[in-house]
């Protein structure tokens, strides 16, 4: 062995490699085994000292907490290690590749955190004098500004929080809209291919709700939906591009023929980022949409956001839009709400929110649009739309994409299970690229596609990024058909190996309990 | 005593007015482990086709259809403890809910054990 002149070895191929020995404390070299924060410190312990607290008379009228409340003592440094550690052991966009299907997982360019940091932006409150917040009502009115322009729909509603909120609120007015015109609709049409959120919303806003099948090629029967179509329809949601990864092309005879019987279509925007600056929603006879600010416009999301998922409206649907909102006239900006709102908007069907949505979103995705610019914007869906397109070529030769014959794909290449060897499924191709340190794809959606594996990659990656994901994905894929058994025990490199999905959600553990009480 | 199969991979056994609903073995399988599931209460009107029961999996959650029209006499409490039944037992013990059944006519135009096995081959 070759030793530099301090004894500290140079080399380490002599050095046993293979299996790794268990250690003392379960750590792994710098990847500790974390405790719960409740397991660390003691309850006997604090980490800062107060003094005693004065002997006064309670004001709690006897409702003061008899018994302990039993919070672990840690110093601030404990508790900041804690954490850290903890946040380490996530996994963001920060950190890899994210593909996960309908999730635009994009990345959150660092200039719109700065803007959203500017302490006019940052340190007001909502209730704060309308003087005073001018530049911030002034962030609104252009984003709206920039959204209704995009979609070509004359009205937005800016106060909805995300995706499923802004669904609600799309519905609403729908409801809204019927009931002003005495008509008691009761059924909302949903095709297979929307997203799992569209039927929960229909059915939360009090509707029934109907199924409108696919067909072979992925997208609404058209046939099916009008053969349906009736005076008890209130209306269809439609995810465009919808969850195979595909443009409904006949988005057009679909809101001609809802509209012809008396119905509205509400699109779902999730998957906006396919045809920003290509297509305006308006145009396809949508009557309202909801744009997730955290998917196309770079906000973050999962488990970094709040979402922000503000609402487009038709002519038709406008005035029933919820309240506040902010309006611009002569330089001047004003927060319309239920007191002067009589003038223009006095059939709003009230409030989404308490006050305006996601300040810190909305100047985040104005930043992105203007350094962007609507040239920029366009680029941005022809890239994800390009860098989709190259995962479905890169992996239709080693992966069944039942949709990849009816042509290109949009934002989105969808595969399923075909062809694995028996006993292996989409879950273990999920482990295998966890090993391979990719998080997975979204996964066994949509329902129309056997095991289905629905991948995203974004405008936001790289060829060599995606190069990369490619091939870890070919080489699990030849693993699961093939039928190799190191396969189905993935994940082996991860802290945990595979986990008890079943019992965890059969058996959950949801409260912390101390191993005394537990038993 | 016969029993029916519908397309949406529910099975009905009949006595005289009575039935009992449940999922098939290959619905079973391929929603994979039931970690939850919902009955319907007593006495609840189902028309044919109406949402009767909810079952989720690690992997889904799907609507039981009702196959006829008819009432609720009883639903299944012992799957709320222990919906493993669905997986272990799913046309036996793991039975969803019973029906009083409102038109027994409406039975004609289900399968029987060799047509659904033949449906199922098919998919």
């Amino acid at each position: 062995m070759s030793m530099n002149n301090q004894g500290r070895p140079t080399r380490s191929e002599d050095i046993e490699t293979g299996c790794a020995p268990a250690t003392f404390t379960g750590n792994r070299a710098l990847i500790l085994e974390e405790k719960l924060i409740f397991e660390s410190g003691s309850t006997d312990r604090t980490g800062i000292d107060f003094p005693a607290a004065p002997d006064a008379p309670s004001k709690l009228g006897g409702l003061e907490r008899s018994v302990e409340i039993g919070l672990p003592g840690l110093s601030e440094s404990e508790t900041v290690r804690h954490y850290t550690r903890l946040s380490r052991q996530n996994y963001g966009i920060d950190l890899g590749f994210f593909p996960l299907g309908s999730c635009t997982m994009k990345h959150n360019p660092r200039l719109n955190e700065k803007m959203a940091r500017l302490p006019g932006f940052a340190d007001i409150h909502p209730l704060q004098p309308q003087q005073t917040v001018q530049g911030a009502y002034q962030v609104i009115d252009e984003l709206a500004d920039w959204l209704k322009t995009l979609t070509g729909m004359p009205a937005v509603a800016m106060s909805p929080k995300a995706g499923a909120h802004g669904e609600l609120c799309g519905v609403l007015a729908i409801r809204s809209a019927l009931e002003a015109r005495g008509d008691a609709r009761e059924v909302i049409l949903v095709p297979e291919s929307a997203h799992g959120t569209n039927p929960a919303t229909a059915a939360f806003a009090g509707y029934k709700v109907e199924d409108i099948p696919a067909t072979k090629e992925g997208r609404v029967d058209l046939d099916a939906l009008i053969a349906r179509l009736g005076p008890d329809v209130a209306g269809v949601m439609i995810t465009n591009p919808n969850t195979c990864g595909l443009f409904e092309r006949d988005m057009k005879k679909i809101s001609d023929a809802v509209h012809e019987a008396g119905g509205f279509v509400y699109c779902d925007g999730a998957n906006f980022n396919a045809i920003v600056g290509k297509v305006r929603p308006g145009d396809l006879g949508v009557d309202a949409m909801h744009i997730n600010l955290h998917k196309t416009f770079s906000t973050p999301h999962g488990g970094g956001g709040p979402g922000s998922g503000p609402v487009v409206f038709s002519e038709a649907l406008a005035p029933f839009a919820p309240l506040p909102f902010v309006e611009g006239q002569g330089g001047e900006y004003r927060l319309v709400e239920e007191e002067n709102a009589e003038e223009h908007h006095a059939s709003s069907f009230g409030r989404m929110v308490a006050f305006h949505g996601q300040m810190g979103m909305f100047t985040r995705a104005l930043t992105y649009m203007l350094s962007h610019g609507a040239d920029g914007l366009r680029q941005v869906s022809e890239d994800a739309v390009l860098n989709a397109n190259y995962i479905l070529r890169s992996l239709e030769d080693v992966l069944d994409a039942p949709f990849a014959p009816s042509g290109p794909c949009m934002h989105e290449a969808l595969f399923s299970d075909k062809g694995f060897a028996d006993g292996f499924t989409t879950l273990d191709i999920a482990k295998g690229l966890i090993d391979e340190g990719f998080h997975p794809m979204t996964m066994y959606f949509p329902l129309v596609v056997h095991g289905a594996m629905l991948i995203e990659p974004t405008e936001t990656e790289s060829k060599d990024a995606i190069d990369e994901f490619v091939g870890a994905l070919r080489h699990v894929v030849a693993a699961a058909k093939s039928g190799d058994a190191n396969l189905k025990a993935a994940p082996h490199h991860a802290p945990r190996r595979r986990l008890d999905e079943t019992m965890a959600a059969r058996k959950p553990v949801l409260v912390y309990k101390d191993s005394e009480t537990a038993a | 005593m016969s029993r029916y199969f519908t397309e949406d991979h529910e099975w009905i056994d009949v006595d005289g007015n009575n039935a009992t609903v449940g999922i098939t073995n290959y619905a079973q399988e391929q929603l994979g482990d039931v970690v939850f599931v919902e009955v319907p209460e007593n006495g609840k009107e189902l028309g044919k086709g109406d949402d009767a029961a909810v079952v989720e999996s690690v992997k889904a959650a799907s609507d039981v259809y009702a196959p006829v029209s008819g009432t609720v006499s009883e639903g299944n409490v012992a799957l709320a403890d222990d919906p493993s039944l669905i997986n272990t037992d799913p046309e036996g013990e793991g039975w969803f809910f019973k029906l009083d059944l409102s038109d027994t006519s409406q039975l004609e135009g289900l399968m029987d054990e060799a047509a659904y096995k033949e449906f199922v081959a098919s998919l």
